[in-house]
């Protein structure tokens, strides 16, 4: 099927476009974009009005699949992800069975060919069943179709087998994704701790459990000089320790969610578990050194950290509820009304953190609107206003921490390898 | 001043004029429990339920009987003996009470927030006996309504809350009402017994009880909530009483007339001596005692603001 996309702004970051042109896909590929193309397709989008860019590529993305089909599946997570503009993601291992294998690779790869409705690609579990004693083999993993390694969901607490992982994976070049959190700190803690988790009687989980192990993986990482990433940054000191890292020359990158600069943790002052997430809404000056760490480029990349949990473990006490929140269905909207509108990013840099860098930092050739790459691309009216209703999320969990809220970006088009995905 | 709320789910919810209203209220109830006939008709049938979570005597019988002096009906359900056990969430147990056309639930939890998520599922009004670390805010309004009693008025009193402030609901609610009310409130507690940001809710802290105790016109004795919280680590005991336990000596040097308040169960020889537990500066029977008109009042002024 070939597709001409005509008068959109096209926002391709890494060719530094910012302008009002039409796209030619051909085969599945990007073939030619130039001003005025007049050629002959099957297909044609009038995007006039709209933004044309490359699609998302969300690196942390909780498919639950297998295991926990109750929660989400391939399916319906593709389904939400492609409405909402994302074209690949990063499909995190804690899943039951754990991806600490390749048998378990390929049970989720034949899961992904059968029902994936866009890119799903694999990260691998650092550890036996994310336990973290003992370290998986990742030259095998790497053959079965991982492209990154973490036990996310939780930390590797050994020292020494995190070494040994940075090591492994930096030698098969694979990279280590970090979920920092020192539990011994954080300790059945719920929420971020000050006066509100004080005045909310909960148990607080300290910024220390987030930034010192943040602290040790780059520490470690520098040792072997190997590549590793940091999952989701939720407060000023980790944005600070990254920061400087970077300058040393640490070969870190690092992430945060959609939630850490649009809420703080004043959004739990009626218990809503849907604002319950791990690591915790921190305080109004987190946020705002989220958002400066964004705007200044520490923070390399924006991913949803989607984590679907069913009612019935969300609508209990607080304390007992589970962690997470999807986002894929959101990120978009969140980053263009919380991030471009105020001014802290231009759309541009937007793209860029949500597609491009993601891209670069998992080394695939997505995120770009080039000549010959896969036409992975998002067709937004960037201005059209909307309310997040939980009856109209296409996720198989309605966990979202924006229900009610009114955001700013409504995807008309989802293209992925050419094929028109999702059309509003 | 008219009471329009369903609930009662804690003292930083309320204004000062509607902790008043509660405190003027239940003074004009409190008269009742002296009477031959302790029984008026004001919630003739209606139905109140105790839903309690957590093993309780004192503030459950103090609802039962507050609920019996205006005439509602009372069923009790304690959550080990109840679906509970069986797997139900607290919501669908709500919404059973709610079906069976109770007008009241009065819930007790373990978990903070555990009162608050039960309001906003039900209609009827949902008062809170004590939510995790959170609240306690009848407790408190006895704990006020005595001081009231004793001293005139709340406003401009030195109030000295000692113990484990950390996992103490008590100590919240008290220190919302009384600040609101015009108090000073200290807290005093072993550094690690104070919550991070507590100063934000307009106390003062202290980690000495000698001096907290100086200018202080009444001391809210806590107890240590071992139960509470496995993981955190306590004082040892009689390194506690030492340091913190409130005796004869210490009071000696306070001001004479000092009030001390427990709002029990005691644990003697721990955070209060006998000797003071049962001396003449102790109100802790008498906070019992107003209790139950405190809680007449709260499930009166509940039952109204549905409306």
């Amino acid at each position: 099927m070939n597709i001409l996309i005509k008068g959109g702004r096209v926002i391709d970051p890494k060719n530094k476009i910012d302008a009002v042109m039409d796209i030619l896909l051909e085969n599945g590929k990007i073939s030619k974009i130039a001003k005025n193309i007049t050629t002959k397709t099957e297909t044609f989008i009038d995007a006039h009005g709209k933004i044309v860019a490359p699609g998302i590529v969300d690196m942390h993305v909780h498919l639950r699949e297998p295991g926990r089909e109750d929660k989400e599946t391939v399916s319906s997570a593709t389904a939400a992800a492609a409405s909402a503009g994302v074209t690949t993601v990063l499909a995190m291992p804690n899943t039951h069975p754990a991806m600490d294998c390749a048998e378990n690779i390929n049970l989720l790869k034949k899961i992904i060919s059968k029902s994936a409705k866009i890119n799903v690609l694999i990260c691998a579990a650092i550890s036996r069943g994310r336990l973290g004693q003992e370290l998986n083999d990742f030259v095998k993993l790497q053959k079965a179709g991982a492209l990154a390694v973490s036990d996310d969901g939780s930390s590797v607490d050994s020292d020494v087998l995190m070494l040994a992982a940075l090591k492994a994976a930096a030698k098969c070049r694979l990279l280590t994704i970090c979920h920092c959190e020192d539990k011994s700190l954080s300790c059945f803690g719920v929420m971020n701790t000050g006066f509100n988790s004080t005045r909310l009687g909960l148990r607080g989980i300290s910024k220390a459990s987030e930034y010192k192990r943040i602290e040790r993986d780059i520490k470690l990482a520098e040792k072997v000089k190997a590549a590793v990433h940091i999952a989701h940054l939720s407060c000023s000191e980790s944005v600070e320790i990254v920061a400087k890292a970077k300058k040393r020359g640490v070969l870190v990158t690092c992430e945060t969610a959609p939630h850490y600069f649009s809420l703080t943790e004043e959004a739990l002052l009626d218990y809503d578990t849907n604002k319950k997430m791990n690591p915790p809404l921190r305080a109004p000056s987190d946020l705002l050194a989220i958002k400066q760490g964004l705007k200044d480029g520490t923070i390399d990349a924006i991913a949803s950290d989607h984590a679907p949990h069913t009612e019935n473990e969300k609508n209990i006490e607080f304390e007992r509820a589970e962690f997470g929140v999807v986002g894929l269905e959101t990120e978009l909207a969140v980053g263009i009304t919380e991030l471009v509108t105020p001014g802290i990013l231009s759309l541009s840099q937007l793209m860029q953190k949500i597609s491009l860098n993601p891209s670069r930092i998992l080394g695939i050739d997505k995120g770009t609107l080039s000549i010959g790459a896969a036409a992975d691309i998002m067709i937004v009216s960037a201005d059209q206003l909307w309310t997040v209703e939980k009856k109209k999320l296409l996720s198989k969990s309605r966990n979202s921490a924006f229900l009610g809220k009114q955001l700013r970006g409504v995807v008309d088009y989802t293209i992925c390898s050419g094929k028109i995905i999702f059309k509003r | 001043m008219l009471w329009t709320r369903k609930d009662l789910l804690g003292l930083e919810y309320l204004n000062r004029e509607e902790i008043e209203l509660i405190l003027d209220t239940a003074s004009s109830f409190k008269e009742v429990s002296t009477r031959e006939i302790k029984k008026v008709p004001a919630l003739r049938g209606k139905t109140a339920v105790n839903l309690f979570y957590e093993p309780s005597t004192r503030t459950r019988v103090s609802f039962e009987v507050a609920a019996k002096r205006l005439s509602a009906d009372v069923i009790n359900i304690a959550a080990e003996t109840s679906s509970v056990r069986k797997g139900e969430t607290l919501i669908d147990t709500g919404k059973n009470i709610q079906a069976l056309k109770a007008d009241i639930v009065i819930i007790r939890h373990n978990c903070s927030g555990a009162a608050n998520m039960l309001a906003r599922a039900l209609d009827i009004s949902v008062v809170n006996a004590g939510d995790g670390w959170h609240e306690h805010p009848t407790q408190a309004l006895l704990d006020m309504l005595t001081l009231q009693e004793k001293l005139g008025s709340i406003r401009g009193l030195h109030v000295t809350i000692v113990g484990d402030i950390a996992h103490s609901r008590v100590a919240r609610s008290n220190i919302w009402g009384l600040t609101k009310l015009g108090a000073q409130v200290t807290v005093c507690a072993p550094e690690i017994l104070i919550p991070a940001g507590i100063e934000k809710m307009g106390v003062n802290i202290s980690n000495n009880i000698d001096q907290a105790l100086k200018n202080a016109d009444a001391v809210n004795v806590l107890r240590m909530q071992f139960e509470r919280d496995a993981n955190a680590a306590f004082p040892e005991q009689l390194e506690y009483f030492k340091k913190f336990g409130i005796t004869s000596e210490r009071l000696a040097k306070a001001k004479k007339n000092i009030i001390v308040m427990h709002p029990g169960p005691i644990n003697r020889g721990i955070e209060v001596s006998s000797e003071v537990a049962d001396g003449e500066n102790s109100v802790i029977l008498e906070q019992v005692t107003n209790g139950i008109a405190v809680r007449m009042a709260v499930l009166f002024l509940v039952s109204q603001g549905k409306g």
